[in-house]
């Protein structure tokens, strides 16, 4: 059905608005970044020297998430795969309420989950003032979006049949599981992976709570640089992180459709 | 390759969790080397029956499965040795046609040389060996038919089980496959069951066939007996459509609203026919040939002609208003009206 | 299948591990913390008795509302736009509008400063109009700004996906019939992607509700209730406070998001 000639006109402008609303920013952000002084704007010149003090700066908190991200999909990984399999094979009123209980960090503010994790283990020491501390509370943010995404592609490959397949075969259920399942899913996983990834990196409202002096991520130092650093470094630094997560979340556009599936 | 197993089953029934009753506790008894067919309607438990024979669902308790005699029950099964082809065929899309033939053969711990090089013979046996480096995706349904087969037979299963194998293919593909299939279980001379909805599939393919209602056996018998012989009401319009007269036996000829049928000597008439009007006179379309009125004593008034090319479905009434259906060639013109006299082969009617 | 059946539970006793250490039992700590303050169980209603909590919470059910309404009347007609027109650009247009899908509330919180703060664009372009200078970041607006910007691209993706999977042999049956555009997206399109509202729509609420980057960036000074338990926990040391505080927040976010799954029938979930 084509729309009528206003309505169209009155749907691109509310489009191209929501457009600038989101992009313009981010594009001035950008230019800022570049910029030798934004308040006289781009005539002033331009200058990586921003950039550098960033990297000079906060270079360490780069790091940390990088590492945190990358410890954080790792566990998604060993822990979530096997147990979605082991959730989707066989959907049952015990397995919907597992998954419920495991996805409610997901429902519940960052804030909360934070908060009772420093109530339960702020105690030991050793484990609030390690990174671990971090990664503890980013897996259990971004657990469920991995057991969605790796459960969402089980279901709509109908791996069952295709295990039982493998089984009339003489498989037995641990080579089911590696020679059938995980190829098969692989597509869930990489989704479920992007997504944990960019989550991660990203991650602030528990990190804010559970970070301490030593163990600073990216979006702890942006939040810092927001505060105490001219507008040129906030710019600079929010560039370093775009340039981060871009890509990252290019490659889930790509996998939009399996991710918006699993990650609802 | 090796004979196949013979498989009882004894007092299996299965109830699913959900306590849905799929299967009523029954005994079989499959022949080595027979092909052996589950025919009936969707939801009559021909697919249960074959995935607690195949181990991938368990009997409820009492139940015990034997192959050659060894209870198998407790098996799963990947430790039955038995071959299936499933209805979506179960194709794993990671690996090319000839890893797939493989696989069976690479859980069993053989080396790759010499698993690829009896996947290899197997595919040729199937002459689809051209496609052996192909993914799965770029085979059409026929040829995704025939991987399934390969891989199953690739490990020399004791039994092959087929569930619905030909129902995802359209006609044509269908009946030429369902060729390829028969002659080659018939090679093979492996046990063979095949579950399928499709009469036709299972009159072709069958040594012998289970006709099956409601989680029960209805019948089981030579595609002959199943047939011209329907144990019942059911299975006489399961397979293939069955016309019904009505009417009384009186000095070897079945009297009815139509007329008059000469009876064979050897017809059996039913046990116990209560009174006039008890007795059904059972005939396909056809076993019925028509003729004029003036030479035969039973006549009927066309309904309605359906043109098919080559031959065309009658529908005729006798005086009681009851309906039957014949074939017949498509030279003669019936016109909606006309009488119409019929002849049945003596050889192919029953009494019930 | 009994091998299977014991390898599905070897395979699940890691995540059992990880939930029961990690989330069952800090939760159970925090709500024993928040019926152990000065005020013992009637902590849990200081959310209703306190009036300067109440204040917040009021605020901040008002704010995720708005930020809801917006927020779907916007992707409403963007998604309708995008779904049913094909042109060049489109693709581009759509990357763009839901490239900022995961961008985090800080980094939200900064868009904002620089669309609606002292040096922000509206600024200089209200300057150069003679029109005084606009500057609302660090207020109620400039958090609606905020989190309208962080839950827009999701709603898209969802509602994109919803508009594009209604059968358009519908809306041709119903103008077959003789409706009017109008009837029939009144009758016909709003209806059929009305899960896909409510559950975009419950999304957007929570996340508002929830949500802490944006607030914390734009200003500490704004009572919206992440803000308060905030403040609570790290500038008052105020442990039952805090906690109970945000139990009623979980339990908000929490109910709204199960409720509309039991109505919209589908998985839905907030996001930080």
């Amino acid at each position: 059905m084509k729309p009528h000639r206003l309505t169209f006109a009155f749907q691109l402008t509310v489009t191209l608005l929501a457009c600038a609303f989101l992009m313009v920013p981010a594009g001035a952000s950008i230019l800022a970044g570049f910029t030798v002084n934004y308040f006289r704007g781009v005539s002033s010149g331009l200058t990586l020297k921003w950039i550098g003090e960033v990297l000079a700066l906060y270079s360490d908190t780069i790091a940390l998430s990088i590492a945190i991200a990358l410890g954080t999909l790792g566990v998604t990984l060993l822990i979530g795969v096997p147990a979605a399999w082991a959730l989707a094979r066989r959907p049952s009123r015990l397995t919907r309420l597992v998954e419920e209980v495991v996805t409610l960090p997901v429902a519940i503010p960052g804030l909360a989950l934070a908060l009772a994790l420093i109530l339960a283990y702020g105690g030991i020491r050793e484990f609030r003032m390690s990174p671990l501390f971090i990664l503890t509370g980013h897996v259990l943010y971004t657990l469920p979006f991995m057991l969605r995404a790796v459960m969402a592609v089980l279901a709509a490959v109908d791996v069952r049949t295709l295990e039982e397949g493998a089984a009339s075969l003489g498989a037995s259920p641990l080579q089911r599981f590696f020679h059938v399942v995980v190829p098969n899913a692989r597509g869930g996983i990489l989704a479920g992976a992007l997504m944990v990834v960019t989550l991660s990196i990203g991650e602030f409202n528990l990190t804010w709570m559970l970070h301490t002096p030593l163990t600073k991520t990216l979006p702890v130092g942006l939040a810092d640089s927001y505060a105490s650093m001219r507008l040129e470094i906030a710019s600079a630094y929010t560039l370093v992180f775009f340039v981060m997560i871009v890509p990252l979340l290019v490659a889930l556009q790509l996998f939009g459709r399996t991710v918006q599936g699993a990650a609802r | 390759m090796n004979r196949g197993a013979a498989i009882t089953v004894a007092s299996c029934g299965k109830t699913f969790a959900d306590g849905t009753r799929a299967l009523s506790p029954l005994d079989l008894d499959v022949r080595a080397g027979e092909t052996l067919v589950l025919l009936g309607p969707s939801g009559c438990g021909k697919t249960t029956l074959l995935r607690l024979i195949a181990g991938l669902e368990a009997p409820d308790a009492g139940g015990h499965i034997r192959f050659d005699g060894a209870d198998v029950t407790a098996l799963p099964i990947e430790k039955r040795n038995v071959g299936m082809v499933f209805q979506s065929y179960a194709l794993f899309p990671n690996m090319s046609v000839i890893d797939n033939v493989a696989y069976g053969l690479r859980v069993r711990g053989m080396a790759q040389a010499a698993r690829r090089a009896q996947a290899a013979g197997v595919l040729e046996m199937m002459r689809i060996g051209a496609l052996a480096q192909r993914r799965i995706d770029q085979l059409s349904g026929g040829q995704r038919q025939r991987v399934a087969l390969a891989r199953a037979l690739a490990v020399e299963p004791r039994v092959i089980l087929l569930d619905e194998p030909l129902t995802a293919l359209d006609a044509a593909l269908r009946e030429h496959l369902r060729g390829e299939i028969d002659a080659l279980l018939k090679r093979l001379a492996i046990t063979a069951i095949y579950v399928t909805h499709d009469q036709a599939e299972a009159l072709a393919l069958g040594d012998r066939i289970v006709v099956m209602r409601n989680g029960a056996i209805a019948q089981v018998g030579t595609p002959r007996d199943v047939y011209f012989r329907p144990a019942d009401d059911f299975v006489a319009d399961f397979v293939g459509v069955t016309n019904r007269l009505t009417g009384t036996l009186k000095n070897g000829r079945f009297e009815t609203a139509a007329g008059v049928v000469p009876l064979p000597q050897d017809l059996v008439p039913p046990a116990a026919p209560s009174g006039p009007g008890a007795v059904r006179l059972l005939f396909r379309p056809e076993a019925a040939r028509l003729a004029s009125p003036a030479d035969t004593p039973l006549v009927f008034e066309v309904v309605q002609v359906e043109f098919q090319g080559a031959r065309q479905k009658v529908t005729l009434k006798d005086p009681a208003g009851a309906r039957i259906l014949v074939e017949a060639p498509a030279d003669g013109l019936l016109v909606p009206g006309a009488a119409v006299g019929l002849i049945l082969d003596p050889a192919r009617i029953s009494l019930a | 299948m009994h091998s299977a059946d014991r390898l599905a539970r070897l395979f699940l006793l890691p995540l059992f591990l990880f939930v029961a250490a990690f989330f069952l039992l800090p939760m159970v700590r925090l709500v024993g913390v928040a019926g152990s303050g000065p005020n013992g169980l009637a902590e849990y209603l200081a959310i209703l008795t306190n009036p300067r909590h109440l204040a917040t919470l009021l605020a901040t059910l008002a704010l995720s509302a708005a930020v809801t309404a917006a927020t779907l009347a916007i992707g409403t007609v963007v998604a309708l736009f995008l779904a049913r027109n094909r042109f060049v650009g489109r693709p581009l247009l759509v990357s763009l509008l839901t490239l900022p899908l995961a961008f985090p509330g800080v980094v939200v919180g900064f868009m904002v400063i620089l669309l609606a703060g002292r040096q922000g664009l509206l600024s200089s372009l209200s300057m150069g109009l003679g029109m005084g200078r606009w500057v609302f970041a660090y207020s109620m607006a400039g958090l609606f700004a905020g989190y309208v910007y962080f839950s827009l691209p999701r709603v898209l993706v969802t509602l994109m996906a919803a508009v594009e999977k209604l059968d358009p042999a519908l809306e041709e049956a119903a103008r077959s019939l003789g409706a009017s555009r109008a009837q029939v997206m009144r009758d016909v399109t709003l209806p059929g992607i009305a899960p896909a509202l409510m559950a975009s729509g419950a999304i957007a609420f929570a996340t508002a509700m929830g949500a802490f980057g944006t607030a914390f960036t734009l200003a500490t000074r704004i009572d919206v209730l992440a803000m308060t338990i905030y403040t609570e926990f790290t500038l008052n040391a105020n442990f039952a406070t805090a906690a109970a505080l945000s139990i009623a927040l979980g339990l908000i976010t929490w109910m709204v998001l199960a409720l509309t799954r039991n109505f919209a029938g589908s998985g839905v979930a907030a996001a930080g």
